[in-house]
């Protein structure tokens, strides 16, 4: 009696988690999908040569989001990596001390800050002192949300460099700074490279950061110190609008944002797996 | 190696010395940044605090034309939106790590695993234009059939617009899934296979083996995972500020347009004029900042005990 109530129970219990992760994996291949096919039929070759058309007119694209996002996501690059590996270096080769903790600690704490606090403080950081919204402002709101994920994956890759290696270095004389760069460094530089991969297509759908800062334009500019456009905040303000034209650029938009994070990913976790495999 | 030990002592500015310092500088620079963003959300927002003090916090009112500020109504929409979407998508996550590491025949797990880390890539804006074009129609419909048939119940009495709570704490669930999941199915991974195995050989179903084994084994980093989980949806910004419909008042029913913190600032805050109006939407930040501190500490916390205890 008591086998048979238990059999039966499996036999539900399996039904519902089937169900629940049915219903979990559903709207998730809603949201791709839709972005997918809606935005397939929106493509055009004008969406990648061309501004913004007026509102009313059809047509236009969205090269100038696209160039603006680029510029922004190379500012907070240049600010955001540097300074990200060397934080990764300190963590992964200084011994545990009570600085580290504390370092670590605070890490910690700015990658869980929400994104549009960050914006704020790009705002006050550059746009109040520049007295104008720029390029600049938008790339080191990025930056500040880059630089703990780098930091992370970047100690958690160069961990796994064999203390043989390092010490070899070291017994052939050389000294530590270039263990550090041409030793662990060298070693570990596939997983770092996927690591500021993904970190950059994490911050390359970021909004809300760039809504105070970079603002977002209508027009092509390649300046640093002026309003730009960006691919994200184009899908924003696209989206919200009532015209159907600029509806169908966000779809556009959206599918171009989508694939290029998608493939990122794809690619950079391959490349992972297959260090974890080599050194695991 | 005469030279190079040479080269090594070229006493304090030797090669060794200048990277320990530039590295030490760069993790000093961290928590410089940390204090910096604090220092700045503090000093910005004390026009703020000195006007209205700790009656910011339940102060009912935000009202640009006279002047007065409170975050009340949004630090309830806050709680409401995150906590709901977060104990919703709760039972969901775990049946999904559930299938993918036990249930599932190996290949479809990997597959659905896969795409589980996918989704959680897909910025928020993307999942906000979806919600405007699919998700808010859809709700709009099953608000009007709730409040045809159910509006005795005091939260589906409320004209359906859409765009309100309910969107919001669909967007969100859809999108703290992904996390959830990642995590659940990291902490059910740690489970030691003798476990499993003696719990089988003692003739126990799968589900009494799930029930007596991997959940109470899997419960404090799953407890700690989704407090982490909760950390994110309190700062969601974009996805929720294109479906919660911008209102300042409490909510009172389920339907209700209303606004969370950070939707708040996202709305506001580049038409914000005056020193006080900004300064409040900068202490509203200050606020968020703190509470996702709270909540995300609560949850490094769990989890770090949790990885002690087995370790």
């Amino acid at each position: 009696m008591r086998g048979r109530i238990q059999k039966i129970t499996n036999a539900l219990a399996t039904c519902v988690i089937v169900l629940f992760t049915f219903i979990t994996v559903l709207p998730l291949v809603l949201v791709v999908g839709y972005i997918i096919v809606k935005g397939f039929n929106h493509l055009s070759f004008d969406l990648i040569t061309k501004n913004p058309a007026p509102v009313g007119e059809s047509g236009g694209g969205v090269l100038n989001g696209i160039v603006g996002s680029a510029i922004i996501l190379g500012i907070s690059s240049v600010i955001g990596i540097p300074l990200g590996l060397l934080g990764g270096l300190y963590l992964a080769e200084v011994k545990e001390g009570k600085l580290k903790h504390i370092i670590r600690l605070c890490v910690e704490i700015l990658q869980g800050i929400p994104s549009i606090v960050i914006g704020i403080v790009g705002y006050i950081l550059i746009v109040l002192p520049m007295h104008r919204f720029s390029a600049i402002a938008g790339g080191v709101a990025l930056s500040i949300l880059m630089l703990p994920i780098i930091v992370i994956s970047t100690e958690e890759v160069l961990r796994l460099v064999p203390v043989e290696l390092k010490e070899a270095g070291v017994a052939l004389g050389m000294p530590q700074w270039r263990v550090s760069l041409f030793i662990v460094l060298r070693t570990g530089l596939g997983g770092v490279i996927s690591g500021i991969l993904l970190s950059l297509s994490r911050i390359a759908g970021e909004t809300a950061p760039l809504l105070f800062t970079a603002l977002g334009s209508q027009f092509f500019s390649l300046k640093m110190g002026q309003p730009i456009a960006a691919l994200p905040l184009q899908i924003f303000n696209y989206s919200i609008s009532p015209y159907p034209e600029w509806h169908s650029l966000c779809f556009a938009s959206s599918f171009i944002l989508l694939i290029l994070i998608l493939t990122i990913n794809i690619f950079t976790r391959a490349i992972i797996e297959r260090m974890n495999y080599k050194v695991g | 190696m005469n030279k190079n030990s040479e080269k090594q002592d070229r006493g304090f500015f030797s090669g060794d010395n200048i990277f320990s310092f530039v590295r030490l500088c760069s993790g000093i620079l961290i928590v410089v940044i940390l204090g910096m963003i604090f220092f700045l959300l503090v000093f910005h927002s004390m026009p703020s605090i000195r006007k209205f003090g700790l009656k910011f916090i339940w102060n009912h009112n935000w009202d640009p034309v006279n002047k007065d500020f409170g975050a009340f109504p949004f630090i309830i929409g806050t709680l409401i939106t995150s906590f709901a979407a977060i104990l919703i998508s709760l039972p969901f996550a775990i049946s999904t790590s559930l299938f993918i590491k036990e249930y599932a025949p190996p290949v479809l797990g990997k597959i659905i695993s896969h795409m589980v880390d996918l989704l959680a890539a897909i910025p928020s804006v993307i999942y906000g234009m979806w919600g405007i074009f699919v998700l808010v129609p859809f709700v709009r419909n099953i608000e009007l059939f709730l409040y045809n048939h159910f509006s005795f119940i005091p939260i589906f009495n409320a004209p359906p617009f859409g765009v309100g709570l309910l969107s919001a704490i669909v967007i969100l669930i859809i999108m703290t899934l992904p996390y959830s999941i990642s995590i659940s199915r990291d902490v059910m991974s740690q489970v030691p296979l003798e476990l499993k195995e003696g719990a089988y050989a003692l003739g126990s179903t799968k589900w009494t083996m799930v029930r007596k084994i991997i959940i109470p084994y899997c419960k404090n980093g799953i407890i700690g995972g989704t407090t982490l989980g909760l950390g994110r949806a309190l700062g969601e910004t974009m996805a929720v500020t294109m479906v919660i419909g911008n209102s300042t008042n409490i909510p009172k029913t389920l339907f209700d347009p209303a606004n969370t913190i950070a939707s708040i600032i996202a709305n506001e805050f580049n038409e914000a004029t005056g020193t006080l109006y900004v300064s409040s939407l900068i202490e509203l930040a200050l606020l968020l900042f703190l509470i996702s501190l709270a909540i995300n500490t609560i949850g490094r916390l769990i989890v770090h005990k949790t990885r002690i205890k087995k370790s």
